[in-house]
């Protein structure tokens, strides 16, 4: 399959959308665009299965196109499992986006609610996230990582509410330093490669191939993991994610926790722990310590919180830990349960803001206290947000569940007493989260009426319907039968870890 | 017809009827629900009693012994190596019987909700979540692997969560609701630790190859987990008391069991299946699927015997002082499953098998008359609209039925010859005597305690006052309401006749019961004794009881209010965990760590701010600093180089 | 006739070049701060010449430098004076201490 179909679809949709006028073309053209997107990554997982059975090498589907000679730049793209469930994610998250995007959120700033423009910086976002996926360049993942951060400024700072010029203000730069960090680290490590040419080189095959100096390795691997990190809201750096999400509009928060902080945890694992493995385990023990932090005190920092996407962003620091408390842990399992844990997350926030949305929409508040009942008013939502609460406490069946548990057993193989002491306190989040989550939940959906205004309101519309129905689909599938995933992902992950061990 | 023909429907019926209420059942399946319901839940008792039927007597033994059969497995998330979940159905004795309790049981239930839940506007949401837990139930039942235990044993508890939170709208309901789910995941998280320590140590997750490892004294893995400690305990007691704890917490076990009383707030007939009759034993269960490695370490054993006799005395005094009559049951359950976890403990720890047969014959007795009692008292509850003993008396006349199978299992749990809960309770206090004296006498007076305070509850509701006018608009209720009574009274009287170790034992090999009629006669006199003492003080209205609450006042009150304990936990959970630390943990990322951000922010803005003020738009200023500078370079040149 | 000593001629472009720079600090009116860019300018082209000649006279590089410096400052003083004239209109003034619109 041609990868490069995953940046034209996008590209072209884009492009589409600014010769709308009107915003049911606008939204109709990114829908189809978004479904487009969606069917092509299932066909990709499709022939990705069946190459998979006859090609062993670790990357299928590559193209190599030299992009600028005299450094060695090339546009090189393809995918392992781990991307193409990545690339899935991406897809599932953007077609809910689009979908509940439809009654779009009031801008500010423009005339009207400038559809045409935010529709086409979601459909900018995803040529972003799926260009990083597939990328197998250093530079070309730098530069798809840009690309999928400047819309996010702009989808909050126009779209937002609340404190937005301020949120999007620290998100932008936030991410912007983190990028800084990540172009040091991977500068470094480009300068300290040597090709048979002479030149230096961005691939990422070929690196891994090669034997970084280990003072070099050293040097390098923190700017590129804190980099990468800071997406995937490592500790201490991780208080952009509250705000921005809190200020976002629905689909820019679905798609920032959904798709731009699984940039982080991809980067780290491709970019960070593959190509630079002797580093990687001289760093784990931080890199543990900093995830334990992140889940137990997300967690808990979560506990206090009276508004709904203040929830849900502390809960995505806390469980973002779990993405870097696996990759840190440097286990295969371990690993496997890191990149199960992404995308189980980004489903399931997406899930959950998808759902706060609708009940923001409709209440027009997201505070706890001001809520009460809505299980009677509106069933489906408040289904839906059960739904994505239980997945989040990590209940069978569902995503959560299943990745957690695999990071679990898999950090539990480090026998170090450092690192038990960390997973028992990734474990204990559980119930830190069963607590918070159940609070929400009892306060907002269950429990008398709130407000009695609030009986007027109407339930989900057939789009909204259709997004959490898409979502549902991908949790549940990995919920009954993480079989697929761990299958998909597995030639990847041990690839990291034969580099891991290989030194 | 092979196992592997039909077993998984068992659990998958349930679960398709969940999917399909759960979807439709609104819309299109209406009232109809609760008999999709009572269909699907029958196959699944008639394929179990077949199963059943078939595993004891058609396969029967096998060189002296009932076989593990595994009919269907499969792999279903693999971690590494060797560790793996996998999704499968296993049969033994213990399985076997707990599937043909959990699906009548169950069975019973839904039948009795047609008529108790009738013109519910969540009709058949009702329906849908309780065929969840019955599938999950089973699945627990069934499981192959202690991950699938895991698994299905959270499920339990969300089904447990919603159904305790049925009545969404009451705020009681819904804080039973989260206090239930959030206090058992407590004991899940040491169940999870517990489990990971036995996988890694161990070796594996599937019941079959941990056990066989673990037992055998010669395997690395058993040598591992003894010699290796954590501040002075070995991995192998870690290990045990952790799942243990998730056991307690499921089960209600003291000091984890203040969610139980509380979750009396769901609908009755949701009491009767999951909080008496399935979930709260499945810690007993759990300790009965692994008793081989639980019987390594005694002093677990020892722990657990200590855990279970406290909970059954506790609850015994507590429930003599409640007056709701769901609680009074609730903490008689509590107390009952106490009984069964001694049992298993001194069993395991005194390598008695009368005690484990006997803990789970109890389980098999218990499960009949519990639910039968809190059906009762679901119809009373039906019929009265109270929870309250005060607004009950004289009841024995409107409601005949009630009132006589309720008698029965009062008979029953009190331990009455030749009701069910006779036999079972006297192999427990058989086993407690030949191994442990101090629990045999302490389980003794909780048995008089108990005939106690059920004929307390039986002769208030029955008996006491003359009937209060009641408007009975609906009598004792439905031909549906009444079958389930009258179907479990009949096993109340007939369970107890089964020769239970001839099929149930730690071993599988079947042995002869023996009944020790001399040994019998000293708690059942106790329980007549006692009987006799609550008919005095409740048949007929008085003051007596009062006047003998109000002589040991404190010891009352503190009954009355549960020993403090939810008390303590509130204190914990409120004050310590909730200001200690998710207070400063919130402040903390918002002042400190936002802070630093923040700082940083505004230092960059301070710094452009001064940076700012040289461009002051003075071209000829400007100049001067160009020159300036050249000349500092020129020095520089000139005396650098 | 004696030649004029290379030193005399430096000390003349220096001269006139620091004459240029003063006027440039001091003065306030553009025009003659142009003016005082093109003395600087014609001290550096007597630079060009001298060097030329006394270094290198086999060569012609510093007389075509100073021929290009000559047309860049003519079309350099023809740009200054639009951008003068542009901002007589705008502030009425060519004072360059009022044109600080700039700043900050």
């Amino acid at each position: 399959m041609n990868l490069n179909l995953l940046i034209l679809v996008p590209f072209l949709t884009a492009m589409a959308i600014l010769f709308c006028r009107s915003l049911p073309a606008v939204r109709s053209i990114a829908l189809a665009g978004s479904a487009i997107q969606l069917v092509l990554s299932l066909v990709l997982f499709y022939l990705f299965s069946q190459e998979r059975m006859v090609n062993e090498s670790l990357m299928l589907f590559e193209q190599n196109i030299v992009w600028f000679k005299t450094l060695n730049i090339n546009y090189h793209i393809g995918v392992d499992g781990i991307s193409v469930s990545m690339i899935l994610l991406t897809a599932f998250v953007v077609l809910a986006g689009v979908l509940v995007s439809w009654k779009m959120p009031k801008a500010t700033g423009g005339d009207g609610e400038m559809g045409r423009e935010f529709f086409f910086l979601l459909m900018f976002l995803s040529l972003g996230a799926y260009g990083f996926f597939i990328s197998l360049d250093l530079f070309t993942l730098f530069f798809f990582l840009e690309v999928a951060v400047i819309p996010k400024f702009l989808l909050i700072g126009i779209w937002g509410s609340g404190k937005k010029e301020y949120a999007a203000m620290k998100l932008a730069l936030m991410l912007m330093g983190g990028s800084a960090l990540v172009f040091v680290g991977l500068a470094g490590l480009y300068l300290n490669t040597y090709t048979a040419t002479g030149l230096h080189t961005f691939d990422i095959l070929e690196i891994a191939n090669m034997s970084i100096n280990h003072d070099m390795q050293l040097l390098f691997f923190p700017f590129a993991f804190v980099g990468f990190g800071i997406f995937t809201a490592i500790f201490p750096f991780h208080t952009w994610v509250p705000d921005g999400h809190s200020s976002a509009p629905t689909a820019a928060s679905m798609f920032l926790a959904g798709i731009s902080m699984k940039l982080g945890g991809y980067g780290c694992l491709r970019a960070a722990v593959l190509l630079m493995p002797e580093a990687a385990h001289y760093y784990s023990g931080w890199i543990v310590a900093l995830s334990a932090i992140a889940i137990i005190y997300g967690a808990f920092a979560t506990m206090m919180q009276t508004d709904l996407k203040y929830i849900n962003a502390y809960s995505s620091v806390s469980h973002c830990g779990f993405v870097l408390l696996g990759i840190g842990m440097l286990t295969h399992t371990a690993i496997m349960g890191a990149v199960m844990q992404m995308v189980s997350h980004g489903l399931m926030t997406a899930l959950f803001f998808a759902a706060i949305g609708m009940i923001y929409e409709r209440t027009h508040t997201r505070e706890v206290k001001k809520l009460g009942g809505l299980l009677k008013i509106m069933p489906f939502i408040s289904t839906v947000f059960v739904i994505a609460g239980l997945c989040s406490l990590g209940l069978p069946g569902f995503s959560g569940f299943v990745a957690e548990m695999t990071v679990f057993v898999g950090a539990w193989e480090q026998v170090d007493a450092m690192y038990r002491l960390a997973t028992i306190l990734a474990c204990a989040s559980i119930v830190v989260t069963a607590v918070y989550i159940l609070r929400a939940v009892g306060k907002a959906i269950m429990g008398p009426i709130a407000d009695q205004h609030h009986l007027e309101l109407t339930d989900a519309r057939w789009n909204e319907k259709m997004a959490a129905g898409i979502l549902i689909i991908g949790i549940v599938a990995i919920g009954i039968a993480p079989f697929w995933l761990t299958e998909l992902v597995t030639p990847g992950t041990t690839a990291i870890m034969n580099q891991l061990n290989g030194f | 017809m092979n196992y592997a023909n039909y077993i998984y429907l068992i659990p998958l019926l349930p679960l398709l009827s969940f999917l399909l209420l759960g979807f439709f059942g609104r819309k299109y399946v209406g009232s109809a629900s609760g008999w999709v319901g009572v269909l699907s839940l029958g196959t699944s008792a008639l394929l179990s009693v077949y199963t059943a039927f078939r595993y004891f007597f058609v396969d029967g033994l096998m060189d002296g012994k009932y076989q593990t059969i595994i009919p269907v497995k499969m792999e279903w998330l693999r971690f590494s190596e060797t560790l793996s979940i996998d999704m499968g159905i296993l049969l033994d004795p213990v399985s076997v019987m707990m599937l043909v309790v959990v699906t009548f049981v169950s069975l019973m239930v839904h039948l009795f909700s047609i008529g108790y839940m009738k013109g519910e506007e969540r009709y058949a949401t009702y329906f849908s979540y309780l065929s969840l837990f019955t599938f999950s139930m089973l699945g627990l039942v069934l499981s192959t692997n202690i991950f699938q235990i895991y698994m299905f044993w959270e499920l339990v508890g969300v089904s447990s969560y919603l159904l305790i939170g049925y009545y969404f709208t009451k705020p009681s309901a819904v804080k039973a609701s989260k206090k239930a789910f959030i206090v058992t995941r407590f004991a899940d998280l040491g169940f999870l630790i517990g489990i990971l320590i036995l996988g890694f140590s161990g070796g594996s997750f599937d019941f079959a190859t941990l056990i066989a490892t673990l037992t055998n004294t010669q395997s690395p893995e058993l040598t591992t987990m003894i010699s290796s400690s954590f501040l002075g305990i070995t991995l192998l007691s870690w290990a045990l008391t952790l799942v243990f704890i998730g056991g307690a917490g499921k089960s209600a076990m003291f000091p984890l069991h203040i969610w139980l009383p509380d979750a009396m707030e769901g609908p009755t007939p949701v009491s009767a299946l999951i909080h008496a009759a399935t979930m709260v034993v499945a810690g007993v269960y759990l300790v009965a699927r692994m008793f081989p490695v639980f019987a390594l370490d005694p002093a677990v054993m020892q722990l657990i015997t200590i855990t279970g006799i406290i909970s059954a005395v506790l609850a015994a005094i507590i429930a003599c002082t409640q007056t709701d009559i769901k609680r009074v049951l609730a903490y008689s359950t509590m107390s009952q499953i106490g009984y069964m976890m001694f049992a298993m403990g001194i069993s395991g720890y005194a390598f008695n098998d009368t005690g484990y047969t006997g803990s789970l014959f109890h389980l098999f007795t218990h499960a009949f008359f519990k639910s039968l009692l809190f059906l009762g008292a679901g119809a009373v509850i039906h019929y009265v609209h109270s929870n309250e003993m005060k607004d009950m008396g004289g009841l024995r006349k409107s409601m005949p039925i009630t009132h006589i199978t309720f008698l029965l299992a009062c008979l029953a749990i009190a331990g009455i010859p030749p009701l069910a809960g006779f036999f079972s309770k006297e192999e427990i206090l058989l086993a407690a005597w030949e191994s442990n004296k101090t629990v045999y006498f302490m389980a003794l007076g909780t048995s008089a305690l108990t005939a106690f305070y059920m004929f307390r509850l039986y002769f208030s509701i029955f008996w006491s006052k003359e009937a209060a006018h009641h408007d009975n608009h609906h009598g004792e209720g439905t031909f549906t309401m009444k079958l389930p009574l009258l179907l479990l009274a009949g096993c109340t009287i007939g369970a107890g006749l089964i020769p239970f170790s001839n099929f149930v034992t730690s071993n599988n090999i079947p042995e002869k019961m023996e009944l020790h009629l001399l040994f019998s006669i000293a708690p059942v006199l106790l329980a007549v004794l006692a009987i006799g003492i609550a008919a005095m003080l409740y048949k007929n209205e008085n003051d007596k009881p009062d006047k003998i609450a109000s002589s040991v006042n404190a010891l009352y009150r503190t009954a009355l209010n549960k020993f403090y304990i939810d008390e303590i936990y509130l204190f914990i959970t409120k004050k310590i965990i909730f200001n200690l630390i998710a207070k400063p943990a919130a402040w903390i990322d918002r002042n400190i760590v936002d802070g630093l951000m923040n700082l940083l922010g505004n230092a960059t803005i301070i710094v452009s701010d001064e940076a700012k003020s040289v461009q002051s738009g003075k071209v000829q200023w400007y100049a001067l600093a160009f020159l300036g500078g050249i000349l500092i370079l020129t020095v520089a040149f000139i005396y650098l180089y | 006739m004696t030649e004029i000593p290379i030193s005399h001629m430096l000390f003349v472009s220096t001269a006139l070049f620091f004459i240029g720079m003063y006027g440039f600090f001091t003065r306030r009116n553009m025009i003659t701060m142009l003016m005082a860019i093109e003395l600087m300018l014609n001290s550096v082209n007597i630079n060009f010449v001298i060097f030329n000649k006394y270094l290198y006279p086999d060569k012609m590089d510093g007389i075509f430098f100073t021929i290009f410096v000559i047309t860049i400052a003519a079309a350099e003083a023809a740009v200054a004076i639009a951008i003068i004239i542009n901002l007589y209109r705008s502030h009425q003034s060519i004072d360059v201490e009022e044109a600080d619109n700039l700043k900050n």
